[in-house]
């Protein structure tokens, strides 16, 4: 599928003594933009009161978009890595931004179904090109420090749930001045649909920023001072080139599919649940100690933890290694399970420290796992195989509220659980987590029988599509 | 801060003012986030 000239990637590929530190604000500008996916609990009540249906109809749309975004993401990766990142940013926006216009139009004619279709399947196709969109282009750009690269971008995207919740609120706020964001206050329908259709015209300019000041290196570039035998002298880290389609043939791409799917689940298991389980396990009778504000306060501190785990964590990462720091998330995130279980209702700090720490690990994973996948596979195609590994993410988001609520159904009724209550589904989590640890022990360097030939690696494939188009 | 070793292309410069511009484009909102989110997570330790 051609794209027009000024979206090509022959046409971004950056001149000599560009400046690499422009790239990542191009990235983060469709990372923080897409991260809204994780605001929509901002307006859920209002759409079950606007459209007189429960919570599971309107949760249905998140859940669409999400496995949208793995669909698309392992659908296109291959599309993105061919037609480099300005016109992946660019397709990412069109559908991002009319997913909330179609949504919003739905909002304001009262007809969910526009609803699925726009926010759910436009605005996940949108999601899983943005996600993967800047990842193989930023590795590339830092060879020295991948994860460090990775990890901003992947920062922004659980950045953009702390900026669109707040701006959503005082949008509504705005556009509905009965509402004043406490609890008790409900947007009406209108409010909610200005709102989709301003948001769809602020990510509209911020996308398209991203996709116009992104540029790729050339093939030959090398930042000042790296020499790329360092790279080749660490364990597990290839120099040669293993395409999308052969990754998937591998034992290291579904040992690290099971890594990310097992790490993802566990997080999504307190995510999911995080207000009401802090309340539960500080409950006496029938009141808890930890009042809805105060759980409120909890969700805010995850989503801190959740963003800074993506940077901090994967950044470390270029220093102690990938496997090992995944031994860390995997081993360590056992041990806090354990220690949540068994002692997190002795005192609210204990609970609040071991969920956040357990919870920077879930970003941590999401963040680092690019990195890992160009370590073993290489450069070449590695977009398209994040794509790929991102089916993970929608099978986790499938399995982690399954297993949680699944347990909890069996324990009680909402309302009048205690800790007690949540071992089983936390010991779940650790089981999940063993399975994790396991799988990231046995991946080992790839075999030499599925590198590319050299003559088909990307300097000399796209050597004659290159031309003086250059920026 | 990079360079590259490719030879027949004309070198840029890429201006401290764009790279300042689009920095703060994108660590305007992310700190108006983190405001936001630290006030509220302040309710967890303010009892």
């Amino acid at each position: 599928m051609a794209v027009p000239s000024f979206l090509a990637r022959d046409r971004i590929v950056a001149r000599p003594g560009f400046n690499r530190w422009l790239i990542p604000p191009a990235a983060l500008a469709v990372h923080l933009s897409i991260g809204q996916a994780y605001a929509t609990s901002v307006y859920k009540t209002a759409l079950v009161e606007h459209f007189d249906t429960n919570l599971t109809a309107i949760g249905i749309i998140f859940s669409i978009a999400i496995v949208m975004l793995g669909v698309s993401a392992a659908l296109f990766g291959t599309w993105v890595d061919r037609n480099g990142p300005r016109a992946a940013m660019f397709t990412s926006a069109v559908f991002w931004v009319s997913g909330f216009l179609v949504g919003g139009l739905g909002i304001q004619t009262g007809q969910l179904w526009l609803l699925y279709l726009g926010y759910g399947v436009l605005g996940g196709i949108g999601l899983g090109i943005g996600y993967i969109s800047p990842v193989s282009t930023l590795i590339k750009w830092f060879p020295d420090r991948p994860g460090l690269a990775t990890g901003m971008a992947i920062m922004g995207f659980g950045g953009g749930a702390l900026i669109a919740s707040p701006l959503s609120r005082q949008l509504m706020n705005y556009y509905d001045p009965a509402y004043d964001g406490t609890a008790g206050t409900v947007p009406n329908g209108e409010a909610v649909a200005a709102l989709f259709f301003t948001l769809a015209a602020i990510y509209l300019l911020f996308m398209m920023f991203g996709a116009f000041i992104i540029r790729v290196p050339a093939d030959d570039w090398r930042p000042d001072g790296f020499d790329p035998a360092s790279v080749k002298k660490k364990a597990l880290v290839t120099t040669e080139s293993v395409s999308a389609n052969n990754a998937i043939k591998t034992p290291q791409f579904w040992l690290l599919w099971t890594v990310l799917f097992c790490n993802v689940t566990a997080g999504i298991g307190i995510l999911e649940q995080a207000a009401p389980m802090i309340q539960d396990f500080f409950r006496n009778g029938e009141t808890s100690t930890v009042a809805a504000a105060t759980a409120a306060g909890f969700v805010g501190l995850l989503s801190l933890f959740n963003m800074a785990g993506r940077f901090v964590w994967s950044s470390t990462s270029d220093f102690i290694g990938r496997k090992p720091i995944y031994m860390v998330y995997l081993g360590v995130g056992m041990v806090l399970y354990v220690i949540l279980a068994t002692l997190g209702s002795t005192a609210t700090w204990v609970f609040v420290l071991t969920a956040a720490i357990i919870i920077s690990f879930y970003g941590g994973g999401f963040a680092t796992v690019p990195a890992y996948l160009r370590d073993l596979f290489g450069t070449y195609q590695v977009g398209a195989i994040h794509g790929r590994l991102l089916t993970a993410w929608s099978a986790a988001g499938v399995a982690g509220p399954l297993i949680i609520n699944g347990v909890l159904d069996t324990q009680g009724t909402p309302g009048q659980l205690v800790a007690a209550n949540y071992r089983p589904a936390l010991f779940i989590m650790v089981g999940l987590l063993a399975v994790g640890f396991i799988a990231n022990l046995l991946i080992k360097p790839v075999a030499a029988k599925w590198y590319e030939p050299k003559a088909t690696t990307p300097a000399t494939a796209r050597a004659d599509n290159e031309r003086s188009a250059v920026r | 801060m990079s360079h590259t070793v490719t030879g027949n292309q004309q070198p840029t410069h890429t201006p401290v003012g764009l790279i300042a511009f689009a920095w703060t484009l994108v660590g305007v909102p992310l700190a108006y986030g983190l405001y936001n989110t630290v006030k509220a997570a302040s309710a967890l330790f303010g009892g």
